[in-house]
């Protein structure tokens, strides 16, 4: 890249405003780290941190000297007009020195404040991006046809004979190996379609007509019933001949693509692969997608598969009663999600106070379990405190033991006849078993403070051996300051563990959105709220989360599997947004060389 | 620093699954084409790795009970600095806060173990068989263990857990290193895509898929009496899903050695065979570790798939089967008897191997 440009100290944006250069790093990088930006010429030999930026001949400004990559640099310049634009008007962004003229406080809402706003903006950049990746999509799509035309005008005869025999322009020149998984691809793809996958796929849209028909049999004189139309199945299996019909395309194009490849090999004299060649390629080159095929078919078969027909599911009226097979179930487009929505509803009501409830959980499950799991491993890790091993031994050991047996005891020791509520009966400090698992209050407590027992120990091993990493001379440094303890964990243990376990905490974060075991274990969801009525024959209770409610619903007497679809649908459209914004605000995301 | 060498593009993209997100954003958004891996970026990466290594090397020290050992020079003088100054007043009130942290820490030890010991204890109470308000039997005896082998189905439930431990163990630990290894060792088309796919269907919650699943496994008879073979099934298809333990693991593992491979003749399925896994022992057992003690704990599946027909439960199954209302005045020390059974093995086991366990956490935790 030739450095012929002009040293540049402001930058032009979009809207025509003009910042200075520093103002766009600082915002890039932290507001401290480049207050003291100068620029730097291209002559001069640059210290560390200085960085010279430069526009190049497409208009795109190119970092001439600094540690980091020209496209980076766009990036955050492209997100300091998303964010200019947002905060355009309302609440000018302040430069460098006003914000650290602040005090903590006004720091603090200014922060807060950018934070909200910024969302919009944040949420419109993501949109962009998704409307891109349609367009690439189509874009693709585009050419693929271009070429499939393209290939077929200049193609040999050959060539345009494998457009209806796959594989022949394999076999022609002497790839049977190749040629033969084309043609049996083919073969079984018309054989499937004529026999099964042409009538699952005529029954799809109406997931089947007639349930059962009622037969009169004269000679034994009684009514038999026949089942015609399965809507389960259909669904099922219309969505595999959906899959099918899409795997046989992507190998029709395979297919095309390879026989223009080898009309060009041809063409220029070079030599095929032969078949050896390519049995050699299984466990060489190829060898990644020998290794990948058994784990992604069984992750198509039943992870992905399961999880499209389930969303299908949302769709429909699929419950106990409309079984698909004594009675069809049909498409009912978003009626399941109205209902749920629907503003005051039993079902929305208690869908709200549950999703709440699974937010407060998450926070407090994972949190708690944080912090108090980092100071165990602090207090063991200290120096002077002898028996670690055992302390730490002792701990580890309830990792071990299989949940359901931990957490189906401890359910019973404080149950109304169970083991705490005697004792305490027996000293003589209460005179009627307190309620632990039956008031709604402090069953929310309850499961809170049990599952702080079941995750101390898994953190503290997590984080000891990250405690001990933290350089010990930064200790020493700050006690010679004179910072005390709690200085000294707010201003070094702190920030390091935030930025080494923030994908840690994030993915907690999620998993105890998704933390069955402990609530169901505990208090399978209750103590129940008979007013928020039942869904699928489950009523849901006090402590119920998603997770819990959607396997109630699954399971419940009068299952109702379209609603239960419907939950799943949206526990993960909670994970997803929450993940995204997370992981957008995580330290380790930014600033990434501040700790390393 | 500009260049950015491919060296360095490998380096970035040795991201564990978090890293994704990043990664594509750099890919999507660069402009030009161009790769765009900072040498920063490949710093810190490579400081992150290094910094993996020095943690479960200081947990290994740690184990070994000698923490004082990690003082460093500078603090040693420090100290002796120090403690000539005040020599009574400080090491007085550091014993007084030690002498508590070390109450404190017991305190705590007991209250973690005391449920089991409690289970223990119950276990071996033979006046009632329901719940009681007392922890210390009045009577002792192994009647029910007796029971538990010879009433309940329990040893059907233990063996059928134990054959889902082992297979799951086999067929997950293949498929996690398969993924794992192809993700980190190879870039190609279609990789991103794969990884996106996995991240987000992960995201859905798994008992979505109970119904489908069952109905499935019912066609070819595999529920119900049969359940065993059909959890063992469900366990492990998408097992490959879980591949970013062993993912981060393999990228930490130096490519000079593959290259080195390479120009010497070797095919990729030697290099993975004869160069990568003896090196990656750690993370085999730690995959094999959780293989075999998933199927133990799962409760969800396992009741769903047996579909009340107690024959097919696994233990957890079973053992909380002996819990519901019905049951529960019966044979609730029976499940404590039960539980002892289950938790015996399974801790002896999982106590041997820790030391793999934890670089399986921890390096799944720091992953950035």
């Amino acid at each position: 890249m030739g450095k012929s440009k002009e040293q540049i100290y402001q930058i032009t944006l979009g809207s025509g405003k003009t910042v200075p250069m520093r103002e766009v790093l600082s915002f890039a990088y932290g507001e401290e780290r480049y207050a003291a930006f100068t620029p730097v010429t291209q002559d001069s030999s640059s210290g560390e941190g200085e960085i010279a930026i430069a526009r190049n001949s497409f208009g795109k400004y190119e970092v001439i000297e600094g540690d980091f990559a020209d496209t980076l640099f766009n990036e955050f310049l492209e997100r300091y007009e998303a964010e200019e634009a947002a905060t355009a008007g309302k609440n000018a962004t302040l430069s460098v020195t006003e914000y650290l003229r602040l005090n903590r406080l006004q720091k603090i809402l200014y922060k807060t404040g950018r934070f909200f706003k910024a969302i919009p903006g944040w949420f419109a950049q993501k949109f962009k991006k998704l409307w891109q990746a349609v367009k690439n999509f189509g874009r693709k799509v585009a050419e693929n046809v271009a070429d499939i035309w393209t290939t077929f005008k200049n193609g040999s005869w050959k060539t345009r004979l494998s457009y209806l025999f796959m594989g022949f322009a394999n076999y022609a020149h002497g790839q049977w190996l190749r040629g033969t998984l084309f043609f049996l691809m083919e073969a079984v793809f018309i054989f499937y379609m004529i026999f099964w996958g042409g009538y699952w796929l005529s029954k799809f849209g109406s997931l089947g007509t007639i349930a059962v028909i009622e037969k009169y049999d004269p000679i034994l004189d009684v009514w038999t019933t026949e089942h015609v139309d399965n809507s389960f199945k259909i669904l099922l299996y219309g969505l595999i001949t959906i899959f099918f019909i899409v795997a046989f395309l992507y190998t029709w194009r395979l297919n095309v693509k390879q026989a223009r490849i080898l009309d060009e090999i041809t063409a220029s004299g070079k030599k095929v692969k032969s078949n050896k060649d390519d049995l050699h390629a299984v466990i060489d080159n190829q060898f990644h997608k020998t290794l990948l095929s058994l784990p992604v078919i069984g992750m198509v078969m039943f992870t992905i598969l399961p999880i499209i027909f389930m969303i299908l599911v949302a769709f429909t009226n699929y419950t106990f009663e409309n079984d698909g097979y004594n009675n069809l179930f049909t498409w009912v487009g978003f009626e399941n999600f109205n209902q749920i929505f629907a503003f005051g509803s039993k079902l929305s009501l208690s869908f709200g106070e549950i999703l709440g409830w699974t937010l407060i959980w998450a926070l407090f499950a994972t949190f708690t379990n944080y912090f108090l799991g980092m100071f165990v491993a602090m207090l063991i890790n200290r120096k002077g405190i002898r028996l670690k091993k055992l302390w730490r031994t002792l701990l580890v050991m309830t990792i071990a033991i299989p949940q359901f047996i931990s957490l189906l005891y401890i359910s019973n020791l404080f149950a109304e006849n169970g083991f705490i509520n005697g004792i305490l009966m027996d000293w003589g400090w209460i005179d009627n078993p307190i309620p632990f698992w039956t008031d709604g209050t402090l069953a929310k407590v309850m499961v809170i403070v049990i599952n702080i027992w079941v995750g101390i120990p898994y953190l503290m091993l997590i984080t000891s051996g990250i405690l001990m990493n933290i350089p010990q001379d930064l200790y020493e440094s700050a006690k010679i300051d004179g910072a005390n303890a709690f200085q000294q964990f707010r201003k070094i243990t702190l920030p390091y563990m935030l930025f080494v376990t923030g994908p840690y905490l994030l993915t907690s974060f999620v998993s105890n959105i998704n933390n069955f075991n402990v609530i169901y274990l505990l208090t399978q969801g209750g103590p129940l709220h008979y007013s928020w009525g039942a869904v699928g024959g489950y009523i849901p209770g006090d402590t119920t989360i998603l997770i819990t409610w959607l396997y109630g619903i699954t399971t419940g007497a009068e299952a109702n599997y379209a609603m239960a679809s419907v939950i799943g649908i949206l526990i993960f459209l909670v994970c997803a947004v929450i993940s995204l914004i997370l992981f957008n605000l995580m330290p380790s995301n930014k600033r990434e060389n501040d700790y390393s | 620093m500009r260049d950015t060498s491919f060296d360095n593009k490998e380096v970035l993209d040795l991201d564990a699954g978090w890293g994704t997100a990043a990664e594509q954003e750099f890919d999507i958004e660069s402009e030009d084409g161009t790769l765009v891996a900072t040498a920063k970026h490949a710093a810190r990466e490579r400081e992150s790795n290094a910094e993996q290594s020095v943690a479960s090397a200081e947990w290994d020290t740690g184990f070994s009970g000698d923490g004082a050992t990690r003082l460093s020079v500078a603090e040693k003088s420090a100290k002796e600095q120090r403690s000539k100054k005040k020599p009574g007043g400080q090491r007085t009130k550091r014993t007084v806060v030690n002498t508590i942290i070390h109450v404190a820490l017991a305190a705590l030890c007991i209250f973690w173990i005391l449920p089991f010991v409690g289970i223990l204890l119950e276990s071996f109470r033979c006046e009632s068989t329901g719940l009681a308000g007392y922890i210390w039997p009045k009577q002792w005896g192994i009647a029910n263990y007796v029971r538990l082998f010879t009433e309940t189905k329990f040893p059907r439930w233990f063996g059928s857990t134990l054959v889902m431990g082992f297979a799951t163990a086999v067929v997950q630990t293949i498929f996690q290193l398969a993924v794992a290894y192809a993700l980190s060792r190879n870039r190609f088309k279609g990789r991103k895509l794969l990884m996106n796919v996995m991240l987000i269907f992960g995201m859905f919650p798994g008992f979505l898929t109970l119904i489908l699943l069952y109905t499935w496994m019912h066609d070819w008879n595999l529920t119900d009496a049969n359940a065993m073979w059909g959890l063992i099934i469900i366990y492990t298809a998408s097992s490959g899903m879980g591949y970013h333990i062993a993912k981060g693991f393999f990228d930490t593992i130096s490519h000079s050695i593959d290259e080195a491979a390479k120009i010497d003749g070797a095919t990729q399925f030697q290099i993975f065979r004869k160069l990568i896994l003896p090196l990656s022992k750690p993370i085999i057992i730690y995959t094999i570790l959780m293989g075999f003690m998933a199927p133990w704990g799962d409760f969800v599946m396992a009741t769903f798939m047996a579909n009340n027909a107690s024959s097919g439960y696994n233990v957890a199954a079973g053992l909380q089967w002996l819990l519901t209302d019905s049951m529960k005045n019966d044979y609730y020390t029976t499940f404590c008897a039960g539980g002892v059974t289950v938790a015996v093995p399974i801790t002896v086991l999982f106590m041997c191997l820790q030391k793999y366990y934890v670089t399986g956490v921890t390096g799944g935790a720091v992953k950035g």
